[in-house]
């Protein structure tokens, strides 16, 4: 039998710029259903960029190139719809929002997706219980679904509280942009567990990450690395172990 | 609580170090005010006539204006008949050569710590000294000329360079701008006059040194700079009187054009005589300072340090007219005994993409008052303005006044403008912390005002920074005890 | 001839009419009012407390006044309801600016007297003596109008340790087929101890032309508490011109909220006076414009004494060519030493017609206080309303979580429940565009 695998993912020749800065010069890269993809790079790379570009943020122009994501040009969508179709990033460093709280601001976001999908709004019980659900998978407290969004949150629960997001929302494809950031050990192992649970055979990840040490949790299956606005290495899971041992300068070197 | 009265309690005598009175044969024309006495100043120094039109059109202007009183302060009645409009410390020879420079004026400089003669000159900084109604001497003056800057006195712009003046003076005030605008227009004696030519980055700093030396004289000096495309000047200006028992007024304008690209810093150490301990004497200084960033990507920057006067009321502003440009005002405001001060900038925002920041700090001491007035206007048009205002007032004891009084009038959705102010006082904690190092309290006070002062003595140019950081412990001295 | 004249003579020619029916009481102040108003007249746009609002040309419009009293034939608990659910409060009427006896209320606690200024000043004038006009003799040109001219309003009286546990909710309603200027006078006095809380609501039944003049003086007592909540939901023709006057004595707590959600033109002007150690004041407003709305809350807070908190919050959403002006100062006098002050006002501009005019202010002579003010004008944050795009909540909807939760900050200041919760929804309505009044009239559905 013939295993057909249409593309989850599949980003060709982009490029994209920042007030008129390129950063993006030429990226091109592919996920299956199912597969977790690590991107790393030093510092200034474009790893949070391509991220940004992905769901579209608004001060990030596309100068070239395309997206395809499930069949349709990702980037003709907006914020709204990319997240709809299933594209989640869970942010480096998600905002603040004063004075909405967590539940006001779940409750809104679901009901748009529902909405889209042409289904009808949940009801305030069955909205609760789901909270409830997705806040066990990532040991949230509860106080925290009562507060404003990530207001007051340290750290560790601001991110717990982007994977806590992610449950409710079940991405296709979600987009981990230098979660283990600011992470003590015990918060990174809790939000990779998180991750981990979540996954299902025909959602892909990509894991943006400066470390190796959050791949430890998140096993890659594929890993590349990206310079200079450009993918300049792709290999398996043992070229994060390698740029561990190594750092990044030897691939500076390469691609003087 | 009770220490600490103690401490503020002893307002001493304040050191004023520039407060003696130099004896110079200075010719002072009689006290009043009206047409003819315009007249004689305008011919004194053989005007055009449209110059001398110019001045009676503001005097008659000024006579329907009443003083305005709408600032924090109380200004005694000004007999404007009581002042001379004119004195000129240079004494003339015979035939109608130049004049001369009394020696005993030199030395009068030299004194003050700005030396006239270009061998003992601070380095790279040339000098305008204005005494009195008229300017003594401009050092550099040929060097610059051959970058083809013009650095000279007013008077002498008017006769060499009159298209120029013409050009701009008022251009910028008014002459129906407000009362002190109006009465300077008329009668404004001296001043220097600055003009940086396009893509010249003028190399050293410009300077001008006011005095005021005779008695019952009033300085209504005129300063006009004009930067062209791409260029760039720093101009400071310093002024003390001598310490007499009588209020002088002073009275100037300054006006600044900043074309495209180029930028302008002006800063100020302003140390007028500020009175006695017990309020007698010192100078009111009534001052209208505006520029106007005309070009796209121009830049004007003002930075103050006012500690003399007796009242001040001044507001350096910006205009900001030309896209992308931007305006700054940085001060630091110090008032002791019965000094009154109400300072503080305006912030035009006209064109688009237009920034300006505001970081002004009040330190009162003694029984002075001593206010920040600003406004920040986002007209319709001006597109993603942008406003920061930092207004931080430092109260040493409980007899004294401080005031933040902003005004902001936005009229464009993309405007973000921020404003906070805030309130403090030196905790005995932070004293007895220094006294415990060895450090006495008068010394403390002096190292935290500064402190406190920092972010805007670090606007100014180098050799000023020290300056001002002395004046502000001086300015203190006696404020505790 | 100048607008002031007009009045003056008004007054002259039909004094008798006026005091005829008014409280000794009323009168003798009037008389006071009147030599000043004459002296003073209407203060003018030059001057800096109404350099935003200029009030002159609102007084020269013309409009009716009942002077002679006449009846209102009309009930008011008929024709308007209030409409918040469970709000369970002691209702009051004005009409215009009479009193509107309540026949069958409740009863109230003992200690408490609430009812028609006119009536109390004449049964009963040594319990009002002390109070009435005591502090707006001190105000400017329109509280020396409205004292000339007032002849009733509303008095709660609520004696030494007395508690009002309901609150006494004031429903001011216009109703007339002129063009109408009504001129409203409220007096409220706590004694020792006492607690009370009260909602003055704003409604117009009919759209006409119409200026309110209304002048309320409180007084808070030591130790007592008084939560007072303004509403004002008028329409486009509607001037109000509302001056508030607060004294506090020692340990004495005032809470106060203004909500303007439509209107013409308003002018809130609020007066509190920090006369006794240990006294707090908490001062909010919110004002949600379009159209050609114009909101002014001015206010001073005057700190006499030391050791007293003083906190203020204000905030603007102007939409279309609506105009929002806060003036507010901090005075903190020579012996006020340890007093606590803080201001806070946020704007926010939707378009470019909307203009914002802020002007907060500090006049500070005691140097052992912590005083601040923030002030800023601005749009509402981009990385947030990114982050809930991101998230699949659409940008409208984006927009309207946020800017109702910018609201939500005063409107989580009040303290009754119902009220609260009320007004979420109002307001969220509001920036939907779905409803701007009340539904509780039955005359202009």
């Amino acid at each position: 039998m013939i295993e057909k695998m249409e593309n989850l993912l599949e980003i060709k020749n982009l490029h994209a710029t920042i007030e008129g800065k390129e950063i993006l010069k030429g990226i091109n890269l592919t996920v299956k259903p199912g597969e977790v993809h690590a991107i790393m790079g030093p510092n200034g790379s474009g790893k949070s960029t391509l991220s940004n570009v992905l769901v579209g943020h608004p001060a990030y122009t596309v100068t070239d190139g395309e997206v395809i994501y499930k069949g349709k040009n990702l980037l003709e969508l907006s914020p709204e719809d990319r997240s709809h179709e299933g594209v989640f990033l869970s942010f480096q460093y998600p905002v603040e929002i004063a004075g909405v709280s967590m539940t006001n601001f779940m409750r809104a976001a679901i009901n748009a997706k529902l909405k889209y999908k042409g289904e009808p709004a949940m009801s305030a019980g069955d909205f609760l219980k789901l909270m409830r659900e997705k806040r066990a998978l990532v040991n949230l407290d509860s106080k925290l679904a009562n507060r404003s969004v990530n207001e007051g949150f340290s750290g560790g629960e601001k991110k717990r509280n982007e994977i806590f997001q992610m449950a409710m929302l079940e991405p296709s494809l979600s987009i981990l942009d230098e979660t283990d950031s600011g992470l003590d050990i015990d918060a990174l192992r809790i939000v990779a567990e998180g991750v981990n649970k979540l996954k299902r055979p025909d959602t892909s990840t990509l894991v943006i990450t400066h470390y190796q040490r959050l791949l430890d949790y998140i096993k890659p299956d594929i890993v590349h690395v990206l310079y200079n606005g450009r993918i300049v290495k792709t290999a398996g899971p043992e070229l994060a172990l390698e740029l561990e041992e190594r750092g990044y300068d030897w691939i500076k070197n390469e691609n003087q | 609580m009770k220490k600490s009265n103690n401490i503020f309690k002893k307002i001493a005598d304040k050191a004023y170090k520039y407060g003696f009175i130099s004896n110079i044969n200075t010719e002072i024309i009689d006290k009043g005010l009206n047409e003819d006495v315009i007249r004689l100043i305008s011919s004194k120094k053989n005007e055009p006539e449209w110059l001398l039109e110019f001045r009676l059109k503001a005097y008659r202007y000024w006579l329907t204006l009443e003083m305005p009183n709408w600032a924090h302060l109380n200004i005694p009645p000004i007999d404007y008949q009581a002042i001379s409009y004119y004195a000129d410390p240079l004494k003339k020879k015979k035939s109608n050569e130049n004049k001369e420079i009394d020696p005993e004026l030199m030395k009068t400089f030299d004194k003050l710590g700005i030396p006239l003669e270009e061998r003992l000159a601070l380095s790279n900084t040339a000098v305008d000294a204005v005494m009195d109604s008229v300017s003594v001497k401009t050092t550099f003056k040929e060097e610059l000329r051959e970058k083809g800057i013009i650095f000279c006195s007013m008077s002498e712009a008017v006769q060499e360079f009159p298209d120029l003046v013409q050009q701009y003076l008022g251009s910028v005030v008014n002459y129906r701008d407000n009362f002190f605008a109006a009465l300077n227009s008329a009668v404004f004696s001296d001043g220097s006059f600055v003009y940086i030519p396009k893509g010249v980055r003028c190399p050293m700093e410009l300077s001008t040194y006011f005095r005021i030396n005779a008695a019952q004289t009033g300085q209504f000096e005129r300063t006009l700079i004009v930067a062209d495309d791409d260029s760039y000047v720093s101009y400071l200006e310093g002024c003390t009187a001598p310490m007499r028992d009588e209020n002088q007024l002073h009275a100037a304008i300054v006006e600044i054009v900043v074309c495209n690209n180029a930028e302008v810093k002006y800063s100020t150490v302003q140390n007028w005589y500020p009175g006695d301990a017990q309020g007698r004497g010192g100078i009111y200084n009534f001052v209208t300072k505006r520029g106007e960033c005309r070009g796209t990507n121009s830049k004007l920057s003002w930075t103050q340090v006012e500690t003399g006067s007796a009242i001040t009321w001044k507001y350096p502003s910006c205009v900001l007219r030309g896209d992308n440009s931007q305006g700054e005002f940085y001060s630091v405001a110090l008032t002791n005994n019965f000094q009154q001060a109400d300072t503080g900038t305006k912030m035009i925002h006209l064109g688009k993409n237009c920034r300006s920041t505001i970081i002004s700090k009040g330190i009162s001491a003694g029984q002075s008052q001593n206010s920040y007035r600003g406004l920040v206007r986002v007209a319709k048009n001006a597109d993603n303005a942008r406003n920061y205002s930092q207004c931080d007032s430092l109260l040493l004891g409980s007899r004294c006044g401080a005031h933040t009084f902003p005004y902001m009038d936005i009229h464009n959705d993309s405007a973000i403008i921020e404003h906070e102010a805030t309130t403090s006082k030196i905790s005995e904690e932070q004293l007895f912390y220094c006294n415990q190092r060895g450090i006495d309290t008068e010394e403390a006070i002096g190292l935290i005002v500064n402190g406190y002062a920092k972010e805007v003595l670090n606007k100014l140019p180098m050799e000023f920074a020290i300056e001002a950081q002395k004046l502000l412990s001086v300015s203190l001295e006696g404020s505790v005890g | 001839m100048s607008n002031e004249q007009e009045y003056i003579e008004l007054f002259d020619s039909n004094r008798a009419l006026i005091e005829e029916p008014c409280a000794e009481l009323l009168n003798r102040e009037r008389a006071k009012a009147y030599t000043a108003f004459k002296a003073m007249g209407f203060p003018s746009g030059k001057e800096e407390l109404y350099r935003y609002t200029d009030v002159r040309p609102i007084f020269a419009e013309n409009y009716g006044m009942n002077l002679g009293r006449l009846d209102v034939p009309i009930n008011p608990r008929e024709i308007f309801s209030c409409d918040v659910p469970n709000l369970h409060t002691h209702q009051e009427y004005i009409v215009n600016d009479t009193y509107f006896s309540k026949d069958g209320a409740e009863a109230l606690p003992e200690g408490v007297i609430l009812g028609s200024l006119n009536e109390i000043a004449t049964k009963n004038p040594a319990l009002l003596e002390p109070y009435y006009n005591v502090l707006a003799k001190g105000g400017d040109g329109v509280a020396m109008f409205n004292t000339t001219f007032a002849q009733d309003g509303l008095v709660l009286y609520v004696s030494k340790n007395s508690c009002v546990e309901r609150t006494v909710q004031l429903m001011n309603v216009l109703r007339s087929n002129v063009d109408l200027l009504t001129n409203r006078r409220l007096l409220i006095v706590l004694e020792e101890g006492a607690q009370a809380s009260m909602l003055l609501c704003d409604h117009a039944v009919e759209k006409i032309k119409s200026l309110s003049v209304q002048v309320v003086e409180v007084f808070v007592g030591r130790n007592a508490r008084f939560d007072l909540c303004e509403l004002e939901e008028t329409h486009g023709e509607n001037v109000r011109l509302s001056q508030l006057f607060v004294k506090q004595e020692a340990g004495s707590s005032f809470n106060h909220t203004t909500i303007t959600l439509t209107n013409g033109l308003t002018r809130n002007s609020a007066r509190v006076s920090l006369e006794g150690e240990g006294a707090e004041v908490n001062m909010y407003g919110l004002a949600i414009t379009d159209k050609k709305q114009h909101v002014e809350n001015n206010t001073l807070v005057d700190h006499v004494v030391g050791r007293c908190n003083s906190n203020e919050l204000y905030k603007y959403i102007l939409d279309e060519e609506s105009k929002g002006v806060f003036s507010g100062k901090m005075l903190i006098r020579k012996d006020a030493q340890q007093t606590n002050s803080r201001q806070t006002n946020r704007n926010l501009c939707l378009t470019k017609c909307a203009r914002m005019y802020a002007q907060p202010q500090l006049e500070i002579y005691a140097d052992d206080v912590k005083c601040g003010h923030g002030s800023t004008v601005g749009q509402l944050d981009e990385n947030a309303l990114f982050y809930m795009q991101q998230r699949g909540i659409p940008a409208d909807e984006a927009k309207h979580l946020l800017m109702f939760a910018f609201a939500g900050e005063v409107i989580d200041a009040i303290k009754l429940d119902a009220l609260r919760e009320r007004l979420h929804i109002l307001v969220e309505k509001r920036f939907r565009g779905e409803l701007n009044r009340c539904k509780g009239c039955s005359l202009c559905k």
